[in-house]
């Protein structure tokens, strides 16, 4: 599986710069920050001596819009886990705009997560509350204060498409939307940088790409969205920068080709064709 | 502020509801705890009164043979009076002796008594002395020990001298032998209330381990995580307390003080007055609980 997808993306052009000049056309400056994400060679040994990452070494750059493939057990999950310091490397440096996040203080680390935005497979929604609720939770426990909870919830609600289902639970929503409440309240509070960690392991492929076209939305804001996924034919039709890690190595970082100022209709309306799917949604198996 | 601390205690309340049969568990030991301790502090504190008591009332008594003459006996007063400690003494006759008698002792015994013809009472003299512990040299003072083990009074009209400090010891004795154990009865209540806190709030950290890595992965700080659990866990020790103090109080108002009316000894144990003690067992179950928590939360919630 991982052999057809490094064939089949080899073809495509790989120009390493262009998201750095893609900085510089919009802004008409030279890019000063740091990277978003920037690895040195980072390395994960387990207990027990499984190495799940192996002297890792990469960079992404803000704004960027970046895919993590490979086979299962590859190291993928274990790499968003290091950047919200869940784990911590062996060795080597995970800097998050410009900070070694593995110095902050034990204390700090919540503000740094504060910082990102995560989703994952599961959704990891609370069940016994409302969409409203689960997204309004996440400022709660910011010690947000009521006004803005008030104000921040509905409006990041009704960007990802659920106002009429702001006061159901999430055991009344399909897969996709209960995706989609929890990418809401993963960037209800504008973070820079959003990790998705095989956001649509467990959807349809039509579903998926109302979600691709959420997280396209989200980075065209200006958030970098870093997915992790093994749904390699998205990956190809998408045309983004892929970061391929085999047996927690390193083997592949491409800029996908192209297509980097469609709007997220034409995107997804591109998705669906070369996947060639039907757009009537009668058609498709969403609960 | 005050949004996050009503975000705690309703967060503490939603885990109570979720998990009622542990969270009743540890109420009902917290209970039987505090009702341990309600009885416990004033027995500890009216038996520490009552040795007092004793060892305020300590001093000797000095009998008399019947032959004595009135002279013999006021001699042996001055001679009484002279020793070093003595504070006091006082003659009881036989008359005296037989009055103090019938106060004492109710009914038949009392009709028994007035039916008697002779008083075979002695009279003696009650010595009080400085401290319980002159009582040895002033009782050898009294009555040395002769070489073949014979008693050897300062005047032949002494026939026995008897002090009060076997009494003394007993009490002491048996009143100890009763606290230590009420002591470890409470002490081992407490282990059980702490334990079962503990594992309340461990059920409730496990209930709610997502909603633990869901605070997490948006950034909440650790002590934004733990509040709700230890509120949950002083929650619990205060209904429990809570009961508890009801339920003395009902027992105080319907056993103890009824019966403090009739009977002297009952009435010492209220030597401590219910609000103190209210305080101290709300207290002592409110740390219980809070400790009983933050000890589980350290354990497993690593955050």
């Amino acid at each position: 599986m991982a052999l057809t997808r490094s064939r089949s993306t080899q073809r495509r052009s790989r120009d390493h710069s262009e998201a750095a000049s893609r900085y510089e056309k919009r802004t008409g400056a030279p890019a000063p920050k740091p990277p978003i994400v920037a690895l040195r060679d980072a390395t994960i040994v387990y207990p027990g001596g499984h190495v799940a990452l192996e002297r890792v070494s990469l960079e992404v750059e803000r704004g960027e819009f970046a895919f993590v493939v490979g086979p299962t057990g590859c190291g993928k999950s274990t790499l968003i886990k290091m950047l919200i310091r869940e784990v911590e490397p062996s060795a080597g440096e995970v800097m998050i705009a410009g900070h070694d996040i593995n110095e902050l203080p034990l204390a700090k680390v919540p503000m740094l997560r504060r910082r990102i935005g995560t989703v994952f497979q599961d959704f990891k929604l609370l069940p016994n509350r409302t969409v409203y609720d689960n997204v309004a939770y996440a400022l709660q426990v910011i010690g947000e204060s009521r006004a803005e909870i008030r104000r921040k919830t509905p409006e990041i609600i009704r960007l990802v498409g659920l106002q009429s289902k702001i006061h159901n639970y999430p055991d009344q929503l399909s897969g996709g939307e209960q995706q989609r409440v929890s990418i809401a309240r993963a960037f209800v509070n504008h973070p820079p940088l959003l990790l998705a960690d095989e956001p649509t392991g467990n959807l349809d492929p039509h579903t998926s790409i109302g979600i691709m076209q959420l997280l396209y939305r989200i980075n065209r804001t200006g958030t970098t969205v870093l997915v992790v996924t093994h749904d390699s034919e998205m990956v190809d039709k998408m045309r983004r920068r892929v970061i391929a890690l085999d047996q927690g190595r390193l083997v592949r970082d491409e800029a996908g080709g192209g297509y980097h100022d469609e709007s997220t209709r034409e995107f997804a309306a591109r998705l669906e064709a070369e996947m060639e799917i039907d757009d009537d949604p009668q058609s498709i198996l969403d609960f | 502020m005050m949004s996050r601390f009503t975000f705690f205690v309703s967060e503490a309340f939603r885990a109570l509801r979720r998990s009622a049969a542990p969270s009743i568990a540890a109420i009902v030991t917290i209970v039987v705890t505090t009702l341990l301790l309600g009885v416990l502090v004033p027995v500890l504190k009216a038996s520490e009164d009552k040795t007092q008591d004793v060892r305020d009332q300590i001093g000797l008594n000095v009998y008399l043979y019947d032959d004595a003459s009135k002279a013999e006996i006021a001699a042996l007063e001055k001679d009484l009076a002279a020793i070093e400690h003595v504070t006091a003494v006082d003659f009881i006759s036989k008359e005296e002796a037989k009055v103090l008698l019938r106060q004492k002792v109710e009914g038949e015994l009392k009709e028994s008594l007035d039916e008697l013809r002779t008083n075979p009472l002695p009279a003696s003299f009650a010595i009080d002395i400085d401290s319980p512990e002159s009582l040895s040299p002033v009782s050898s003072a009294i009555s040395s020990v002769g070489p073949s083990g014979e008693p050897k009074p300062i005047s032949p009209i002494i026939e026995e001298v008897q002090d009060a400090r076997q009494d003394a010891s007993k009490i002491t004795r048996v009143t100890g032998a009763v606290t230590i154990v009420l002591v470890v009865l409470a002490i081992l209540l407490l282990l059980a209330s702490l334990m079962l806190v503990g594992n309340t709030i461990r059920l409730s950290i496990y209930a709610r381990r997502r909603e633990v890595e869901v605070m997490r992965l948006v950034g909440a700080t650790n002590w934004f995580i733990r509040w709700p659990f230890i509120i949950e866990g002083v929650i619990v020790g205060l209904a429990g307390a809570v009961i508890a103090v009801a339920i003395l109080f009902l027992g105080k108002v319907t056993i103890v003080d009824p019966l403090s009316n009739n009977f002297k000894l009952v009435d010492s144990f209220s030597t401590m007055g219910f609000l103190p003690l209210v305080i101290i067992l709300i207290a002592s179950a409110m740390l219980v609980s809070a400790l009983g928590s933050g000890i589980t939360l350290r354990r497993f919630l690593r955050v």
